[in-house]
């Protein structure tokens, strides 16, 4: 039951979605169509990410990792965060379960605002995408001007939330 | 998808080293990696669906003529509050902001739909404040918000 109620707002929209078809099947197909295709996307690129994932959870120790990015890691907390926060693809809700994780293997929160900033900006594989649809220009502006911005952020944010009360308020995973 | 391949890649390569150095805790791994799946997976379908209706509903060329050249200010409000309302991957935003752009909407505009697309999410929000709490998910969404709205005011200043 408890599960089910998690898709609830699936078949929410589910239900639109027939409601749709019966008015105007065109529009509902090419739902059907667009969603299919979004959903495969994300089923092909999700299980590597998750599967490394699961691996650093297991073989990084909390130690190594507030070496890389706890309060005191300094230029490697800005690189190792970018080269996480970039390399993989999805969705930033993919990243939330992901940001947690790290908070509690002892990463700062600079580095974790800084980590959801990063993965709402730059992806490397869609960075040539970008490049070549926008120009140069506006990729660097964007770029550039996001992480200044998102790396301040997370020193403002450091000040406003401990690493302990973010942890006590995420109601979601038990580890 | 080579983005796809190279992940497989990576992903195979140190689930071999960790297979070999200790089944047990690439067990407890691999089930881990299970189990932030199937929490996502709900959330997941949702958003993709409702991102397929919102994309054939709203049509680029509908979307375009609501945030074209002269929409100005308002454009950038429009925008602001259409992107803000679910979050969406990188590899979906640009293909989509670059039709916008050959549909005739402005660059501005287009850069903080997209920015905003990526970053803030009303639709996740519930989702996201069950993850970090009430505050800090409202703090990291303004804080996005703000982030477009000035990215967007140096794309029209530099770029237009």
């Amino acid at each position: 039951m408890m599960k089910l109620k998690r898709y609830r707002f699936f078949f929410i929209l589910l239900l639109g979605l027939l409601l749709i078809a019966f008015m105007n099947q065109a529009i509902a197909i090419k739902t059907v169509q667009l969603t299919g295709k979004s959903i495969l996307d994300m089923l092909f690129l999700l299980p590597p990410i998750f599967i490394l994932v699961g691996l650093l959870d297991q073989w990084v120790t909390k130690e190594t990792l507030i070496r890389y990015m706890g309060e005191k890691s300094g230029i490697y907390g800005v690189f190792f965060t970018l080269l996480l926060a970039t390399i993989a693809a999805g969705p930033l809700y993919i990243a939330f379960p992901i940001a947690i994780l790290l908070l509690k293997k002892g990463a700062s929160v600079r580095y974790i605002v800084f980590f959801l900033g990063a993965w709402s900006t730059v992806k490397l594989p869609v960075l040539l995408y970008e490049f070549t649809s926008f120009g140069l220009k506006f990729t660097l502006i964007h770029i550039c001007f996001a992480l200044a911005f998102y790396y301040l952020t997370g020193i403002i944010f450091e000040k406003m939330y401990s690493q302990q009360k973010l942890l006590n308020d995420n109601a979601t995973m038990e580890i | 998808m080579i983005s796809g391949m190279v992940l497989y890649t990576i992903a195979s390569i140190y689930l071999g080293i960790s297979f070999i150095k200790d089944k047990h805790k690439t067990k407890t791994a691999l089930l881990k990696s299970w189990d932030m799946f199937q929490k996502v997976l709900p959330d997941l379908l949702a958003i993709m669906l409702f991102i397929g209706l919102a994309l054939s509903l709203l049509t680029p060329s509908l979307i375009s003529s609501i945030i074209g050249e002269n929409s100005g200010f308002l454009g950038i409000i429009y925008s602001t509050i259409i992107g803000s309302i679910a979050l969406i991957p990188s590899f979906i935003v640009f293909p989509l902001g670059q039709t916008l752009v050959q549909n005739g909407a402005a660059l501005p505009q287009v850069a903080v739909l997209m920015s905003t697309l990526m970053s803030v999410g009303l639709v996740t929000l519930n989702m996201e404040q069950k993850i970090f709490g009430k505050s800090f998910a409202y703090a990291r969404n303004i804080s996005s918000i703000i982030m477009s709205l000035l990215f967007a005011l140096i794309i029209w200043v530099v770029m237009t």
